[in-house]
């Protein structure tokens, strides 16, 4: 079923593409998506958080979301050596079993993208790099698009922006979606290529469930290539009930456009029992296509470490600890 | 109008995991009866997956219950004795239903396991003075040894010998806490009440959540996990099945050799045991690491 409301422009014709026209237009549509069913929305990913999986689905699982993370190191105190590390672990996960698949990407401040693209030279780890003055995304436009071009020329893969909340929640749409365009063209490269852009919306600073439908519509009118939950720098990061209507929003948008935008959710997810959650989720909403990473990621750290266990456990039989895998 | 009959509430006993009293994961009960077969309660089937789950528990109080001092874990120890003793009716009762001994002997094995908890609280800052000490080296340098907690304990408890379900229960916890350690305790599979019992008592003394756990259920489920877990640190096979099996002492033994945990073997008659005899350090002293440092000495 479609959230678009039958009298959203472009709705009848197809296409979306007089939408971001003029502010007006912009807000007529963003306030004409249904309204979210908190209650239906929450007990939904309740109930799909209870499935049970088991041996070799497991198995399959764990492999899954290990090849779906984005390895995140972002801290004030990241050093040249630490990204070095974290790249290494995203190469050998765990160094003791072979088998075990490469993360998704490795994502870091724009300043380490150089260092983190050297270190992963001949593999096909994706280098993802947060840009436009991440976290708080406080900075004009020009500091932005300089943060976000510096990136790109250092190398990066991926660009994960942050809006501008202030914005979006004054109700200035047309500002975001002019910014997000602006960055998106900033993620070309001289070559004519372009990063991959990722939205991060703070949905922990969104208030509401319905500023966060909203958000994600704006995002893929906008050209975002993946919209993703928060930084993992504030309170609330990703829940089950956001990522849920993120990814309805993202099967919504496929129904009309035949565009598909990947999804991700980041921050807070530390066990791979959240992560199995998560995995239901996606296949229960948007089914195979999106079973990837190249449609699908997991901000994460502390995530690998307990997939880690997790596989050592499957594999030898005995449980594991943290003295088996990495300090980060 | 007076004779109105009264119900008496039945106790739901629980495990007792990270300072909370869960049911067990697999939601399963077994029933335990007394010396003479009658029902006495159901308690909960601890799985391996309890096991874990208390595991993690351990692991993650060892930082903070390592970290207080001597003095401070005496205290906490001592406070453990003290809300004992408030409860010592309902231990004996417990007791004398689960050994199948008078209501007087009981209360003495009661009373022994309160005198139990104050001996090793005396101990918590007396053991760096016989385990630990000033080595004389050839140098200007202070060379001091000091004994620090192993970690995570895995301890069987007792499942035969006179007192084992409480006094023996509590001759096994508490000289492994008293030195700094966490445990996670697999209870007598067929005295498991006054185990969980100790828990509501634990609860409410002082002693932070995770540094004990407690897991009734059967031996041949919850010992192997614990000796070939790889996050436990030592293992005290007090009340290992001595026959062939899983529960074995002899096969828990080789599992743990694989991540070379410190083991405490059980006694060679497990069921001639008499926990009334006083104890001794070795329990104290069994589950220490020394760390010898040298400092130099200055003029």
């Amino acid at each position: 079923m479609s959230t678009v409301a039958a009298n959203a422009p472009g709705a009848a014709g197809g296409g979306l593409s007089d939408v971001a026209a003029s502010e007006a237009s912009l807000r007529r549509f963003l306030h004409g998506l249904p309204g979210v069913d908190a209650v239906g929305l929450e007990a939904r990913a309740a109930t799909l958080g209870t499935r049970s999986i088991k041996t070799s689905a497991k198995a399959y699982a764990i492999d899954l979301a290990i090849s779906m993370i984005d390895l995140t190191t972002l801290e004030g105190a990241d050093t040249v050596g630490k990204v070095r590390a974290l790249c290494t672990k995203g190469k050998h996960p765990d160094p003791g079993d072979p088998g075990t698949p490469q993360v998704a990407a490795i994502c870091v401040y724009p300043d380490m993208v150089a260092t983190a693209k050297a270190a992963l030279a001949g593999t096909r780890i994706q280098v993802a790099s947060v840009a436009t003055a991440f976290p708080a995304g406080r900075a004009s436009l020009p500091v932005k698009l300089a943060d976000t071009a510096d990136a790109v020329a250092a190398g990066a893969d991926e660009i994960d922006m942050v809006i501008d909340r202030g914005a979006f929640l004054s109700g200035r749409y047309m500002d975001v979606f002019a910014e997000i365009v602006a960055v998106k063209q900033a993620c070309v490269r001289a070559d004519g290529t372009a990063a991959h852009l990722k939205v991060i919306f703070e949905t922990g600073e969104l208030q509401t469930y319905d500023n966060v439908r909203r958000a994600s519509w704006l995002a893929m009118l906008a050209g975002a290539d993946f919209i993703k939950t928060s930084t993992g720098k504030v309170a609330v990061n990703a829940t089950p009930p956001v990522t849920l209507l993120m990814l309805e929003a993202v099967r919504d948008f496929r129904a009309q456009t035949g565009v598909q935008i990947g999804v991700k959710p980041a921050g807070g997810i530390k066990t791979t029992k959240d992560a199995m959650k998560y995995l239901v989720m996606v296949n229960e909403t948007l089914g195979d296509d999106w079973l990837s990473g190249h449609w699908f990621r997991f901000g994460a750290s502390s995530l690998l470490n307990d997939l880690l266990m997790q596989r050592q456990k499957l594999t030898t039989g005995r449980y594991s600890g943290p003295d088996y895998v990495t300090v980060d | 109008m007076s004779d109105v009959i009264r119900l008496d509430v039945m106790k739901t006993y629980k495990l007792f995991v990270g300072g909370k009293f869960p049911r067990s994961e697999s939601g399963r009960v077994y029933e335990v009866s007394d010396s003479k077969g009658q029902w006495l309660a159901n308690a909960p089937l601890g799985t391996r997956k309890d096991t874990r789950d208390a595991v993690l528990a351990a692991r993650a109080a060892v930082k903070g219950w390592a970290g207080t001092t001597a003095y401070n874990r005496g205290q906490v120890l001592y406070r453990i004795a003290e809300m004992l003793q408030g409860r010592r009716e309902q231990f004996a009762a417990e007791v004398a239903a689960a050994e199948g001994i008078g209501a007087k002997k009981a209360a003495a094995l009661v009373d022994q396991a309160i005198d139990r908890w104050v001996w090793y609280a005396g101990w918590t800052d007396k053991v760096a003075q016989i385990a630990g000490g000033a080595n004389p080296v050839a140098g200007p340098y202070f060379n001091l040894s000091v004994p620090e907690p192993t970690g995570v304990v895995g301890v069987v408890a007792p499942q035969a010998g006179y007192g084992h379900s409480f006094l023996g229960l509590v001759s096994v916890i508490a000289p492994v806490i008293a030195t700094g350690n966490t445990v996670v305790v697999a209870a007598a599979t067929d005295a498991p009440l006054p185990a969980l019992s100790l828990g509501e008592v634990l609860a409410t003394s002082d002693l932070p959540g995770g540094v004990v756990n407690l897991l009734s259920g059967r031996t041949a489920d919850i010992a192997p996990t614990l000796a070939s877990h790889q996050d436990v640190n030592a293992l005290d096979l007090t009340g290992a099945i001595a026959h062939e099996g899983p529960g074995a002492a002899i096969a828990l033994e080789a599992s743990a050799a694989d991540t070379l945990k410190r083991v405490l073997r059980p006694a060679v008659d497990p069921a001639a045991q008499d926990w009334t005899v006083a104890p001794g350090t070795e329990r104290l002293l069994s589950f220490l690491e020394t760390k010898t440092v040298w400092h130099p000495m200055g003029q």
